[in-house]
């Protein structure tokens, strides 16, 4: 019943996603370029995709490039690096409207073809770099950001308890990149690198929308010229075991204080237990009817918010909520009851049937948007195993002592509690 | 109601008990969204309450606390109805709506079903009450340590001097203390009659057979005749209350925040015309391919986080522009003269073009979502506008209304600003 009708095509030098859907009133492209994450490269990842946005050959400035934009019918464009696992993604997105809910004439496909491609395969270049001004300034850009982020609270402690947790492990890496080595990137070796990651990097575009009367892959062959393209990487990350939790209490001016936790899964995306993993963050923390919610906010009025979220290649789980300073000691103890509970298998049939369910109709949803399609058929290739009906299917069958043997292999690493000044 | 160009249908019917049913079906989609509004929010605190003959006052935050109360049943809570069925629900509170919804794959009759039921069966009692306000402490304290939010309230309590609309919509830790289970009664009572609301459904279902599911289940309830709901109208100045204000706080960056302070309209075209004109003029000057966006980032007065937005509903109507700036004094000095330049500004005809484009594109692009559409239709529907004619509209618009519009929007005295600066160092 899910069918996405996705084709896979490998063109010279990259893989060409195209999905046909007739859901949206726009046409959406992806690139997704990927690289082990390092220590070494991520500023220059980090500032990478701002400074193509702010100009190519024939968009020399930030507004001619935006202008543009805007006489595509207002079409967007965006850019931006992240974080899978102990991989880096750096990830260009542009939608545009489809002409045929428009009164033009104007070919604005192949224009905004065109564009995605100039934006990504024709930056600005002067003297073999990129432009030094547009360097200088997004350095600045990107370090103001980069200090903002102590400015939201939830943010800061979430960086935090990363940081403590993945000592020693390159997941630790900030994805914004770092001050300190602003000072090393010149505009050309920042160029230097691009064309690294242009060149050499495995490359998928994605396509999606009503594609019928289109030739995707004629419109996209005439701008990309790469000798060849790896084949996605494999994603491997550092498995780290817990020798002593550690608790780092760390105190601001604040009202609200934000407890953390963060856990090693040991379950992976490629796993055949990841289903379950999926299954106990639903009874755990995912949702509103999730033991977080109902017993730390609903019975104990202590929180208006905890959650859980799990991350899949690195096998980590975290836990937020904000609580009143004072409440910490009470909220830590609530929380981490919840993971005992699972531990010994203190939930019902019911709400296992409640849990796939409600992952069945998140999964679902992520269908209807363009961009949550193309993240979904990305990580796929992370793993042999799941299509896209499969995945439906198997967490259909996660069993009880699934789920129990998933809680019972999950370990506390990292307690990382942000408080107000002055408060015990 | 066929909409050729875009290629949507809509369903409308008024119930006899007053209330107005919206549905939109979108077989193409996985999911369906369904939004249950009602015409009040944090702004109707002064009113008759039905069947009485006095105006009253009620705690500043009431129309949100009842929000989150309506979940909460004698023997249960209604997340778990809905999530029983794999469906996800929430509600939000704006300053002149309160709106419940859920999203779905599966079972759209009876999300509808239970949507429609919790909201028209209040069960408030004193000690849920109480349990609450722990809750929606932490959620007001939540965003207490959030600048932009600070921000936000901070500018309009400084434009405004007596309208509601300054009041934060989940009020304050002290003031939902004197929040009582009378006092949510009373408001359920005056602002959830059936005539006061709009049921919205959009996305893959058949809509005779809901538009028949509706009907059912609404006849089956009864409901107090139709009567006018009597709100306090506060007389607000049409200039700033105050030209500027600043608070300090313990942040890394500092914020400045511009308001311009509008005059209303209740005349439908009128409205939108406004609304579609200000949010038109400030993405052509202020979004990253606007002159003025491009001066103040060549003045390395902003980071990239320059964000501008129009409010406009029938009482009050505001525009703001703001930034996070290492020199907030400079950045509000130049957004000032740029803003003064409108007084006279006139449009080329490619500029004017590519302006429209640019908004043509952003209103189909908010089609995409199903959430987006039902509230879009929901809120429109109150002010008495068809959401999905906006697009006629936004098209006809010409460049002689959107200059003579702006040539007459700044005036002296309804703009103000607004600092978050650093809090002076003492320890």
């Amino acid at each position: 019943m899910l069918q996405t009708q996705e084709t896979i095509i490998n063109r010279q030098g990259y893989r060409l996603h195209m999905i046909q859907s007739n859901k949206f009133k726009t046409l959406h492209f992806v690139a997704k370029f990927i690289s082990p994450l390092s220590r070494e490269h991520v500023t220059k990842r980090a500032l990478l995709p701002f400074v193509m946005q702010q100009a190519t050959k024939n968009y020399p400035t930030a507004n001619a490039f935006r202008q543009k934009l805007d006489d595509l019918y207002g079409s967007t464009f965006s850019m931006d690096g992240s974080k899978k696992g102990e991989m880096h993604i750096i990830t260009a997105r542009m939608s545009v409207v489809n002409p045929s809910y428009l009164s033009t004439d104007e070919p604005i496909l192949a224009e905004a073809v065109q564009f995605f491609n100039e934006a990504l395969f024709a930056p600005k270049v002067l003297d073999n770099g990129f432009d030094p001004k547009i360097i200088a300034r997004e350095k600045q850009s990107l370090g103001q950001k980069i200090e903002s982020i102590k400015d939201n609270k939830m943010q800061l402690a979430n960086m935090r308890l990363i940081e403590e947790m993945c000592e020693g492990e390159v997941y630790k890496t900030h994805v914004h990149g770092y001050p300190e080595d602003f000072d090393a990137i010149t505009s050309e070796s920042l160029y230097n690198y691009y064309e690294q990651v242009i060149k050499k990097e495995p490359l998928d575009i994605y396509v999606i929308g009503d594609l019928s009367e289109l030739n995707v892959e004629a419109l996209f062959d005439q701008y990309i010229e790469r000798a060849t393209n790896g084949p996605i990487a494999s994603m491997q990350a550092e498995e780290k075991t817990v020798t002593k939790p550690k608790e780092i209490i760390e105190e601001e001016s604040l009202q609200q204080g934000k407890l953390h936790f963060g856990f090693r899964t040991h379950t992976h995306y490629s796993d055949d237990d990841y289903p379950a993993l999926h299954v106990f963050n639903a009874i755990f923390g995912g949702f509103p009817s999730s033991k977080l919610f109902i017993n730390v906010r609903e019975k104990n009025s202590l929180a208006y918010y905890a959650a859980s979220r799990f991350e899949s290649h690195k096998g980590l789980l975290f836990v937020f909520s904000g609580i009143a300073p004072a409440d910490f000691k009470k909220a830590k103890k609530i929380i981490l009851e919840q993971l005992e509970a699972m531990r010994a298998g203190d939930f019902t049939d019911e709400q296992i049937a409640e849990a796939k369910l409600l992952i069945t109709n998140q999964y679902k949803e992520n269908l209807d948007e363009a961009y949550g399609m193309v993240e979904m058929l990305y990580n796929q290739q992370f793993s042999t195993k799941d299509s896209m009906d499969d995945f439906v299917a198997r967490i259909n069958a996660v069993t009880k002592s699934a789920i129990e043997r998933v809680a019972n292999r999950i370990e506390l690493d990292t307690t990382y509690f942000l408080t107000q000044k002055g408060v015990e | 109601m066929q909409y050729n160009q875009i290629n949507e249908t809509v369903y409308q019917e008024t119930l006899s008990n007053g209330l107005e049913v919206l549905l939109v079906p979108k077989p193409e989609l996985e999911q369906t969204y369904g939004v249950f509004t009602t015409n009040y929010g944090s702004i109707d605190n002064q009113f008759v309450p039905l069947g009485e003959m006095n105006m009253v006052q009620v705690p500043d935050g009431i129309a949100h606390f009842l929000e989150h109360k309506l979940f909460e049943k004698e023997d249960h809570d209604v997340f778990q109805e809905f999530t029983a069925l794999g469906s996800s629900a929430n509600a939000f509170t704006s300053f002149t709506k309160t709106a419940y919804l859920f999203s779905t794959t599966t079972e759209i009759k009876k999300n509808t079903e239970i949507l429609l039921d919790f909201v028209q069966a209040p069960y408030f009692s004193e000690s849920s009450v109480e349990k609450e306000k722990g809750i929606i402490a932490q959620e007001i304290q939540m965003y207490d340590d959030q600048p932009d939010w600070r921000a936000f309230f901070g500018i309009i309590e400084t434009m405004y001097e007596n309208h509601p609309v300054k009041i934060d919509i989940a009020g304050t830790v002290d003031s939902i203390q004197n929040i009582t289970k009378d006092d949510l009664y009373t408001c359920y009572h005056t602002f959830y009659h059936p005539s006061n609301m709009t049921f919205c459904l959009v996305g893959a279902f058949d809509a005779e057979e809901m538009l028949q599911v509706i009907r059912d289940n609404q006849s089956q309830k009864s409901f107090d005749p139709v009567q006018t709901i009597k709100r306090e109208r506060v007389v607000e100045p049409a200039h700033v209350n105050k030209d500027h204000e600043v608070l300090h706080m313990p942040v890394v960056t500092e914020k400045c925040m511009i308001g311009i302070k509008e005059t209303t309209t209740e005349k439908p075209t009128d409205f939108i015309k406004a609304e579609l004109m200000s949010e038109m003029i400030l993405d052509y000057f202020y979004s990253k391919s606007g002159a003025y966006y491009q001066e103040l980032y060549d003045l390395d007065l902003i980071d990239g986080s320059l964000g501008f937005e129009t409010e406009r509903q029938l009482s009050f109507a505001f525009s703001l522009i703001g930034a996070n700036s290492t020199d907030v004094e400079q950045f509000k000095a130049v957004v000032l003269k740029q803003l003064d330049t409108f007084k006279t500004y006139m449009f080329s005809d490619e500029a004017f073009t590519r302006m429209k484009r640019k908004m043509i594109g952003g209103l189909m692009r908010e089609m995409n979502s199903t959430s987006n559409i039902a509230n879009s239709v929901s809120q429109y529907h109150f002010l008495g506008i068809d959401y999905f004619k906006l697009l006629p509209m936004l098209e006809a618009i010409t460049k002689e209304e959107v200059e003579t519009f702006m040539h007459q929007w700044i005036k002296s005295d309804n703009v103000a600003s607004f600092f978050i600066k650093k809090e002076t160092q003492d320890d």
